[in-house]
């Protein structure tokens, strides 16, 4: 008996495999090279840094550095729109993401493109996703690191993302 | 570099007010747990010489082990009274080092705040008048003689500051504010390190204490409340330029420049400072270019990210950050 204990127990350590961290950059996630200064062609291209929880967490800390939260809030929106909700104007996949935050939209969204490196805006990319239930519970952050009112990333449901006519030009968000 | 020797970390060679009473502290400690050992050694040798011997002819004579024990109760007494006091005799020794430590006159005092980043010291240098305030990263300088007041707090995680020669430990807890005030009576360059667990570089987490003369170090502060030098040759504009139009701009701050991002280390005085990367390499052409390169690569876990620039852009930054003197 007592060995079938301590075999288990074996057997459940040896099933604990530590995530690993990309330490290197990784060559581009996105069909994006060459110049550093990018041109708008953004490939259809899976964002690997959705499989890396590490990764989800560095964009979180993205998110505060460069002041996303400055219009978006904590993800509920303020002059920006909301983005854990389940309306998306410009696209919810990685890809369209990742051209909002590289070259920006209409009424106020400013282009990082050449000021934030092409693998933090992938990073900020899965971030954003997380915010609204899209990456699994296992990947997103599971806790803030200060006093929040609502849910951690990983405990939201997922929202069924559906497209958002533009606003009227003019119109802030 | 100045003499790696005053480099190193060392408790027992007190080069401050603050150090010296700990290591009294210390040396009392030291003395009386080494009288404490030394007696029990030689009684236990005593006792083992002096016991009565058997050969393996004879039966021992345990004649005395039959009747009662004389007086041990007394000997049980001495020998508590022995530790009360020897204990007494150190807390009076904390007691009277405490109240030395908190007595250290602050007239004139260097006021810095230190914040510490995973895996980096923010220092800033406070002044009454807001205008002469100014910031510096992973080096301290400080005049000999006159007392600092280091206030200490953190952006993350719990952090610890520890500079043997000068002072004790002191945490940096996030959300809280705490004080350490010392003094440096010798000139020199003292290391110090994060001493709590602050993650994945924690060990690689420095801190450098310049104590200088009085006058060099008004001279050093009045280079540092300056703004950035204005760039003259072609190469170091453009690698304003580089820096200005990249991500450096995102992070870092170089003060009479539009880069005024806190994420990062201040490099407006990049190039007076001896090391990078918290002490970990010497500040050179060479290790910045790597840095800038691939930071991942030489200190894991780092917040900067790699810089592919394309190597014209590379060595113009290179010669912009060189002049940040």
């Amino acid at each position: 008996m007592r060995t079938i204990v301590v075999l288990a127990c074996v057997a459940a350590l040896a099933g604990c495999e530590r995530e690993q961290r990309p330490k290197h950059a990784p060559p581009p996630a996105s069909g994006l090279t060459g110049p550093s200064y990018p041109t708008r062609a953004v490939a259809q291209a899976e964002n690997r840094y959705e499989e890396n929880a590490w990764a989800v967490s560095q964009g979180k800390t993205w998110y505060r550095a460069y002041n996303c939260n400055g219009c978006h809030a904590q993800g509920g929106g303020d002059i920006g729109p909301a983005l854990m909700d389940a309306k998306w104007r410009y696209g919810a996949d990685p890809a369209s993401i990742y051209a909002t935050i590289a070259y920006g939209r209409p009424n106020g969204m400013p282009a990082f493109a050449g000021r934030v490196p092409e693998d933090q805006i992938w990073q900020l990319v899965a971030y954003v996703r997380s915010l609204s239930g899209q990456l699994p519970s296992s990947i997103a952050p599971s806790r803030n690191d200060s006093i929040s009112a609502g849910k951690p990333e990983a405990r939201r449901s997922k929202e069924k993302v559906r497209p958002e006519p533009p606003s009227n030009p003019g119109e802030l968000r | 570099m100045t003499d790696p020797a005053s480099n190193m970390q060392d408790a027992l060679r007190a080069a401050g007010a603050q150090a010296a009473h700990i290591g009294d502290l210390w040396n009392g400690t030291l003395a009386l747990c080494t009288f404490v050992f030394v007696a029990i050694v030689v009684a236990t040798i005593v006792a083992v010489w002096c016991a009565p011997r058997a050969d393996a002819a004879t039966r021992p004579d345990t004649s005395s082990l039959s009747g009662p024990e004389h007086r041990i109760w007394r000997r049980i007494g001495w020998a508590t009274a022995a530790a009360i006091a020897g204990l007494l005799v150190l807390l009076a020794g904390d007691v009277f080092t405490s109240r030395a430590l908190a007595r250290l006159p602050l007239r004139d005092a260097v006021d810095i705040e230190l914040v510490g980043h995973q895996w980096w010291w923010e220092a800033r240098y406070r002044d009454a008048d807001v205008s002469r305030e100014f910031t510096t990263a992973n080096e301290l300088t400080i005049p000999v003689g006159r007392p600092v007041i280091v206030t200490l707090r953190a952006s993350d995680v719990i952090h610890s500051l520890w500079v043997p020669s000068l002072s004790g430990k002191k945490d940096l807890i996030p959300g809280r504010t705490a004080t350490l005030r010392l003094r440096a009576d010798r000139a020199g360059t003292y290391r110090g390190q994060c001493a709590e667990f602050c993650g994945l570089e924690h060990a690689l987490m420095a801190l450098l204490v310049h104590a200088v003369p009085p006058a060099d170090f008004e001279a050093w502060a009045a280079n540092q409340r300056q703004p950035a030098r204005e760039p003259v040759d072609a190469a170091a504009r453009r690698g304003r330029e580089v820096f200005l139009a990249t991500s450096c701009t995102m992070c870092h701050t170089i003060t009479g420049t539009t880069a005024q991002a806190r994420l990062g280390p201040d490099l407006t005085h990049l190039a007076s400072r001896q090391t990078i990367a918290a002490g970990m390499f010497p500040n050179n052409r060479g290790h910045l270019a790597g840095w800038i390169g691939d930071p991942q690569a030489l200190k894991p876990g780092v917040n900067m990210p790699a810089n592919t620039l394309p190597p014209d852009d590379l060595q113009a930054l290179l010669a912009y950050l060189e002049t940040l003197r």
